[in-house]
């Protein structure tokens, strides 16, 4: 039920794809609107705490997804030869552009020596700060990046539509059902 | 005998201060042992004050007591070092809505003329570009002392600050409350004398 197999996605694969999912497009809108806030609104300090709350929880979870996915089997790809390489870069660009994107934020809110605090439950601190320039170099590699993620998210999605409904292949359904994995 | 050698040597030292001192005019600023710094505090809503600084800058002096019409400073600044002790906020002074430091990097002084006014006091003019404009300013600054240090120098140390309105560097501050409009600009100064 929570495993992997070759077959399919385990529960806790499912529901961190899922999370991290919601998380991201919530992340770039609120993102968006955030930074064009007039500095009289009352969003404008509130928009970045839940910015910075939710990223953070992002970003711990990311490498537990991280850890979780070198330890465990992975579904086989499905479609031509071309279509799997394609698969694994993209998949290979999704992971890299939610840590540089992830790291990158960090690294704005850091980059003077404060910790970020997460819902006012905890604090992470600073690890990285006082690299020249750094909150205005880490917010142009942060809002690259993030439009990075966002367009190969939504070619990751039409793929992911393409197999359900023009392959009709479960590569689609496996990620949403974790029965699928325990099949032979 | 030794300690005989030692006062000699300094009576002998303390006798060429006054025309060494007449020679050279020409000072370092000492951002090296960190003996300098350029500050600002800015209104925040007319609450209180944001102070800030400027880290990383360079820059000399010319001051000569015999000879004061001629003292000049010559000040180049990373803007882009600037910090108010939060990273966010820096950032977005940093940005294009303000300060644009990634189109205009560098700020400079450039003294144009010097008139003293009293005891170790007298007001420093030039050229101030900042976010790309160049305006004429004039800043009252004070010699707060000088002389030998202990590692073998001759320092000079000064304190001056001006206003600088911000709409005369093309900074739209509008949208903020009028007391916002301006900042006081401060530095302090120890010079060597090269």
């Amino acid at each position: 039920m929570w495993k992997n197999t070759r077959h399919g996605w385990g529960l806790a694969s499912i529901l961190l794809h899922w999370l991290g999912a919601l998380a991201i497009i919530g992340l770039f809108a609120l993102g968006w609107w955030m930074t064009g806030l007039d500095y009289y609104d009352r969003w404008y300090n509130l928009g970045p705490w839940w910015h910075r709350s939710v990223g953070m929880l992002l970003l711990l979870a990311t490498l537990v997804r991280l850890g979780w996915r070198f330890v465990q089997p992975t579904p086989e790809a499905k479609g031509h030869r071309l279509e799997r390489v394609a698969a694994h870069l993209g998949h290979l660009g999704l992971y890299v552009s939610m840590l540089v994107v992830l790291v990158s934020g960090y690294l704005i809110s850091t980059a003077e020596g404060q910790g970020i605090d997460v819902f006012d439950a905890f604090e992470v601190p600073a690890l990285i700060s006082g690299l020249s320039n750094q909150a205005t170099l880490a917010g142009q590699v942060h809002w690259y990046s993030a439009l990075a993620l966002i367009l190969l998210s939504v070619g990751h999605a039409l793929a992911a539509l393409k197999h359900h409904w023009v392959d009709r292949n479960d590569v689609l359904t496996r990620m949403v059902d974790p029965r699928r994995s325990r099949r032979p | 005998m030794i300690k005989k050698t030692a006062i000699a040597t300094a009576l002998a030292a303390a006798a060429l201060v006054p025309l060494t001192q007449a020679q050279a005019a020409e000072y370092a600023i000492d951002t090296e042992g960190q003996h300098a710094f350029i500050q600002f505090k800015i209104s925040h809503l007319g609450f209180s004050y944001i102070l800030g600084s400027f880290e990383d800058f360079s820059g000399s002096l010319r001051y000569d007591p015999e000879n004061l019409e001629d003292s000049a400073a010559n000040l180049e600044v990373d803007v882009t070092s600037l910090t108010s002790n939060h990273a966010e906020r820096d950032k977005h002074i940093k940005s294009d809505d303000f300060l644009d430091t990634g189109e205009y990097p560098t700020a400079t002084f450039t003294s144009t003329g010097f008139t003293p006014s009293g005891d170790n006091e007298g007001v420093m003019s030039g050229e101030l570009t900042l976010h790309g404009e160049t305006n004429a300013i004039e800043m009252p600054v004070t010699l707060l002392g000088e002389g030998e240090d202990p590692w073998g120098n001759y320092r000079a140390g000064f304190e001056g600050s001006t206003i600088l309105v911000l709409e005369d560097y093309g900074i739209d501050m509008s949208q903020f409350p009028e007391a916002m409009h301006e900042l006081e600009l401060y530095v302090t100064f120890e010079g060597i004398r090269q």
